[in-house]
């Protein structure tokens, strides 16, 4: 068992990203992602971390040079939110193509215009089809564990691509709150060093990155994507490593109160927690309501999904993003996706919350499932619902 | 499945002014009620911060781990840090009926309930002439932590004293003889 400290999520990403032992971090400050870089500056500074440190001009830069790094066989994280990850938008595409396991913490923030530095997750879901694996952390100790865990399954040889930790922008990234950080020769135990059979290296000259030839280029495509879906086994084989040695089990969804539930609620993120205690109240006052968190969005978690909803009479999505002029939240459409081969399921509804800072509460919860109710009782025409308008 | 219903959490709100620490305070008093083994979340009001500017913080403490994540809104207490904060901002909004606000004031219990037609239970303590003779600044943050522990007794003076320490080693010793003061001078309504 680590040491339980009062400790600020993003610090304590910060140092999860130092028991890692990265070789190279290289990353560009935006808020609310700064204090995790600003704190590993500082470990470096002090020489209380032996990586190098690379500071660069932009999101663009930091990504590219996380994509040189890793290409020569070096650990490396960097962390960003918003613009800074819009920015790094076409070097993503690049560290996952080239199969390079990056890994990076993202504070979940508003795009602009208008000018937002708060919490949604619009930024991620931007980048839902970068090629990276990726993953909602509720809590800070979620936080500080799928950080370690993600070196672990990216760097695996059968997976080899690269890892996002989404945590919730302030609403997450700002609060001090109780974790266990682990001992160094734990995480030691638990995390091999990275050494890739292939890599730039002067000794033994290789070519990362030619052209991709139309010959060859839907090939590597399917290859990649096979890797992906092939991370799927590998992360549940990490996340039962780090139960046996750590005793915090993770799952691709996490079920509360979902047995019997005739409504379930589904999002990721920190707003769980909340939605929690609201299903709770609504347990109590005899409403049949369940939670179904989404842990791993990508690979996205098809039968831990079905299975989850299959008896359910709806399904209740909370997006913090919204797809303009499309059919809603990305969550949303690809929960009704993957239900639509079955043959009984339950109707999909959308719901948009959230957006910009916007708090979500236990009443928004409550609406939510009130919305459900007369949906189902009464039909409905909205392809979705955006929660705690003012008008 | 665990019924998180009903958790037992305290909520407190923190009124300051941008630079006057509140933000520190609402840090300083979650990590030592975690330190004593509690649970707790310190969360500033996210935004820019103006220095001068009315700031808020917030602290939730329960014996149990804290779920909820959404904003505080109905505190059970509220600690003001500087008295002209109450003339800009209404520092009892949303404080529940049996909840608590705790002021640093010259003036005394019934003349702060009257100018601002407070119901609620209100605690005082002349906060800004403790920090000036203890720590020589009108930085009131520490002591009005001293302040909360003895109005709440959610956590102890030394728990808070360690924290001191480790937030502010140059100054730890004024900051916590100044928090010592206000545990004995705060005076409660009704005592």
């Amino acid at each position: 068992m680590g040491k339980r400290v009062g400790l600020e999520v993003s610090f304590a990403i910060s140092e999860a990203a130092k028991l890692c032992r990265p070789d190279v971090i290289a990353a560009y400050p935006i808020t609310p992602q700064t204090h995790i870089v600003e704190e590993l500056a500082r470990m470096v500074a002090d020489g209380e971390l032996d990586s190098e440190f690379i500071m660069v001009e932009s999101e663009h830069s930091a990504m590219s040079a996380c994509c040189g790094a890793s290409a020569a066989g070096a650990r490396t994280f960097t962390a960003t939110a918003s613009q800074g990850l819009a920015l790094m938008h076409e070097v993503l595409f690049i560290a996952s193509g080239l199969r390079l396991p990056v890994v990076m913490a993202v504070a979940n923030r508003a795009l602009s215009a208008p000018l937002s530095i708060w919490g949604d997750q619009s930024d991620i879901m931007a980048e839902r089809d970068c090629g990276w694996i990726q993953v909602f952390a509720e809590t800070g100790q979620e936080s500080f564990d799928l950080t370690i865990q993600s070196f672990k399954w990216a760097e695996d040889e059968r997976v080899l691509t690269p890892s996002i930790v989404n945590i919730d922008g302030f609403t997450l990234s700002h609060v001090i709150e109780p974790l266990f950080v682990e001992s160094q020769e734990d995480i030691d135990s638990f995390l091999p060093p990275f050494n890739p059979k292939l890599k730039l290296d002067p000794e033994n000259p290789v070519s990362i990155g030619p052209v991709g030839f139309p010959e060859i280029y839907t090939e590597i495509k399917k290859q990649q994507n096979e890797a992906i879906l092939g991370a799927y086994p590998v992360i549940l084989e990490v996340w039962e490593d780090f139960a046996l040695k750590f005793g915090r089990k993770y799952s691709p969804v996490e079920k509360f109160m979902t047995e019997d539930a005739e409504i379930i609620i589904n999002l990721a993120g920190s707003i769980s927690g909340t939605a929690k205690v609201a299903v709770s109240k609504m347990r109590k006052s005899g409403k049949k309501v369940g939670l179904l968190t989404t842990r791993l969005w990508r690979p996205y978690p098809f039968n831990d999904i079905r299975d989850a909803v299959q008896n359910a009479k709806a399904v209740a999505v909370v997006d913090r993003c919204l797809s303009f002029g499309g059919p809603g939240g990305p969550m949303c459409s690809e929960l009704r996706s993957a239900l639509y081969p079955l043959e009984k399921k339950p109707l999909t509804i959308g719901f948009i919350a959230g957006l910009g800072g916007r708090d979500v509460t236990i009443e928004d919860f409550t609406q939510i499932v009130e919305i459900a109710e007369r949906a189902l009782s009464e039909g409905f025409e909205e392809e979705y619902f955006m929660i705690g308008v003012r008008e | 499945m665990e019924d998180l219903s009903a958790q037992n959490i305290t909520e407190i709100r923190w009124h300051g002014r941008g630079g006057q620490g509140a933000v520190a305070s609402a840090q300083m008093f979650a990590l030592a009620a975690i330190e004593d083994g509690k649970y707790a979340q310190a969360f500033p009001s996210f935004g820019p911060e103006r220095r001068g500017a009315p700031v808020m913080a917030f602290t939730r403490i329960s014996d149990e781990f804290i779920f909820i994540r959404s904003g505080i809104t109905s505190p059970d207490i509220v600690v003001v840090l500087d008295p002209s904060v109450m003339s800009a901002v209404d520092t009892t909004e949303g404080l529940s009926p049996d909840g608590t606000l705790i002021v640093n004031t010259r003036k005394t219990i019934s003349e702060v309930k009257q100018e601002f037609k407070i119901s609620q239970k209100v605690c005082i303590v002349n906060a800004s002439k403790i920090a000036h003779e203890e720590i020589g600044r009108p930085i009131t943050n520490t002591t009005m932590m001293g302040a909360l522990s003895r109005v709440s007794g959610l956590v102890s003076i030394d728990s808070l004293a360690k924290q001191v320490e480790e937030m502010f080693p140059q100054v730890a010793e004024k900051n916590v003889n100044a928090m010592k003061r206000a545990y004995s001078e705060t005076i409660l309504e009704g005592e």
